[in-house]
């Protein structure tokens, strides 16, 4: 559906040259979540918007649909552009349009006439939930609102594929939450393929079938989803899915409580799929003679399976501490035990 | 009781004069419009990063602009009588001032409206970009309706600016109530005939600014 093949985005600056995106090989398949993250300056900005030539990569291909982007120019590359639909992170509304003008824009651009118009902005305004809305001005509206405004213009001219630039980032979470669902929905009754980037790997979590991870302008990880959850490799993909695994600040309580004491161990345990549905410390306190304390935990639910950690806090005699720990390993559950002297060992 | 308080104001050449300026404002300002949003577009769209970036270009309209918005008036005025006699064969009345209302405006006119452009956000083009639209439709779809209330109250302010214009320009017999209030009222003494001009010169302005603020108000849906 979307393949990039060694992508380069070179800008000359007062500062000298910046290497935004530096080869770069991706592939999207049709109809599915393909999630980008990153930090701000990691170049997604600049590599989704490579995917419709709002810029230009200075090196490389572009291929969509077997379409060869990065060679088309002037009207070619206006149609090619109809088949691809975008929605930002600040909307890039008209306000001087209302809901409805604002969503026959794009087919106005492409030259329906007006009854044809018209109908297809109520489909619209059905699918994206605006209805009763569609005389207001971009102004009267939420900012939840107007990205449903947005995802309905977007998807106006009925395209393949839909490109979200931080389409959530300016959302509370709530709202977050609904936009998402909304891409979620879309993307099952239309067939959509949905490219997306954002710096939240809540979003990743919550819909994408596959991620790829960008740094310093190259993708350092990509896979499925819960995959990637489960055997993060570069240490940036660990800042990420730490972002939805763990509660905020366990790293301080943790080395709190190890620093406290030295008869205990800690453990941190990680469940993939249907090991977060087992009751495992049951087992563990009925079959060995240890004791239990669990410090934290959370369920994180993916598109293709849950992901969990919990901490635990162990106490009993060594030997049957080590018992333990194996029969947590071979019940597909990934231990770390977390030591006093601020180290981990696996 | 009018003949009482101003005993030498002829109302007939008074209203002759008010039609006079009145033509000399609407001709203008409307030629000054679309002199302006031309200039001004030309400089927001080859501005760098723009549509039609292009440095020479940009460099010389603003060059043309800039010149043109500032020399005074009243000296552009004289600096144009080969130009406009050449133009419409005399240097007298009303249609002999509007090339120079009309050049000495319409600079002045594209600032603004290059301002009012830059306005927009960036990302309103960019998104226009992304669905394929053409350059014209993004100027007659997004740039002008997207920036006009600002074009409607950038055009109220160089409206109003032509009208004190009109009046320089009478001095140097363009006609209108400006003629008159120099050389009826002013040249033979007769302060109520410059008082009667002036007092209606501001009654135009004011419903200049009337409409100005009506239409600016009904566009803005910010």
């Amino acid at each position: 559906m979307i393949t990039l093949q060694n992508i380069n985005k070179i800008f000359q600056t007062k500062d000298g040259v910046v290497n935004a995106v530096n080869g770069v090989d991706l592939n999207i398949e049709k109809g599915e979540i393909f999630g980008i993250i990153g930090y701000s300056g990691a170049g997604k900005s600049t590599l989704i918007r490579m995917l419709n030539m709002l810029e230009r990569p200075t090196e490389g291909s572009v291929n969509i649909n077997g379409n060869q982007l990065t060679k088309l120019n002037g009207r070619k590359l206006r149609e090619a552009r109809q088949n691809i639909g975008m929605i930002f992170q600040h909307f890039n509304l008209l306000w001087s349009r209302t809901v409805r003008e604002n969503i026959s824009f794009p087919l106005e651009i492409s030259g329906f006439e007006k009854e044809e118009r018209e109908q297809r902005v109520s489909e619209l305004i059905q699918l994206v939930g605006l209805e009763g809305r569609g005389d207001s001005y971009p102004a009267q509206l939420s900012g939840g609102q107007k990205q449903r405004v947005g995802i309905a213009r977007a998807l106006a001219n009925k395209p393949d594929i839909l490109l979200c630039d931080e389409a959530t980032s300016a959302l509370d979470p709530k709202t977050t939450d609904s936009i998402l669902s909304l891409l979620v929905d879309i993307n099952q009754k239309l067939g959509l393929t949905i490219v997306l980037i954002t710096h939240e790997m809540h979003v990743i979590r919550k819909i994408c079938h596959r991620v790829a991870v960008m740094e310093d302008g190259r993708i350092v990880e990509q896979g499925p989803v819960l995959e990637v959850f489960k055997t993060p490799k570069q240490r940036i993909t660990k800042e990420f899915v730490k972002q939805v695994t763990e509660p905020e600040e366990t790293d301080e309580t943790i080395q709190h409580l190890v620093n406290g004491s030295d008869t205990n161990t800690v453990v941190k345990l990680t469940f993939v799929g249907g090991s977060t549905e087992r009751p495992l410390i049951t087992e563990l306190i009925r079959s060995f003679n240890v004791s239990v304390n669990i410090l934290q935990g959370k369920i994180s639910q993916t598109r293709d399976g849950a992901y969990g950690t919990l901490f635990i806090q162990f106490e009993g005699d060594p030997g049957e501490l080590e018992r333990a720990i194996q029969f947590i390993t071979e019940q597909d559950v990934e231990v770390e035990v977390i030591n006093n002297a601020n180290k981990s060992i696996s | 009781m009018l003949t009482n308080l101003f005993p030498n104001v002829d109302w007939a050449d008074m209203w002759e004069a008010t039609v006079e300026t009145l033509y000399m404002t609407v001709i203008s300002v409307g030629a000054t419009f679309l002199l302006g949003i031309i200039l001004g577009l030309l400089l927001f769209l080859t501005e760098k990063g723009n549509l039609w970036q292009n440095n020479p270009v940009n460099k010389v309209v603003a060059a043309f602009v800039n010149i043109f918005r500032s020399v005074p008036f009243i000296i552009l005025i004289i600096l144009l009588i080969p130009f406009t006699t050449l133009l419409l064969n005399t240097m007298l009345g009303a249609n002999a001032a509007l090339p120079a209302l009309i050049i000495g405006a319409a600079p002045f006119y594209a600032r603004m409206v290059e301002i009012a452009l830059r306005e927009i956000d960036k990302g309103v083009i960019e998104a226009a970009k992304s669905m394929g639209a053409t350059d014209n439709q993004i100027i007659f779809k997004v740039l002008l309706p997207e920036s006009l209330p600002a074009l409607v109250s950038g055009i109220t302010v160089t409206a109003i600016a032509l009208i004190s214009y009109t009046a320089m320009a009478g001095v140097v017999g363009a006609g209108g109530l400006g003629t008159l209030a120099y050389l009826d009222g002013f040249q033979r003494n007769q302060n109520d005939v410059t008082f009667v001009a002036t007092v209606i010169i501001l009654i135009i302005v004011f419903i200049i600014q009337w409409i100005g603020d009506f239409f600016t108000h009904i566009t803005d849906k910010r």
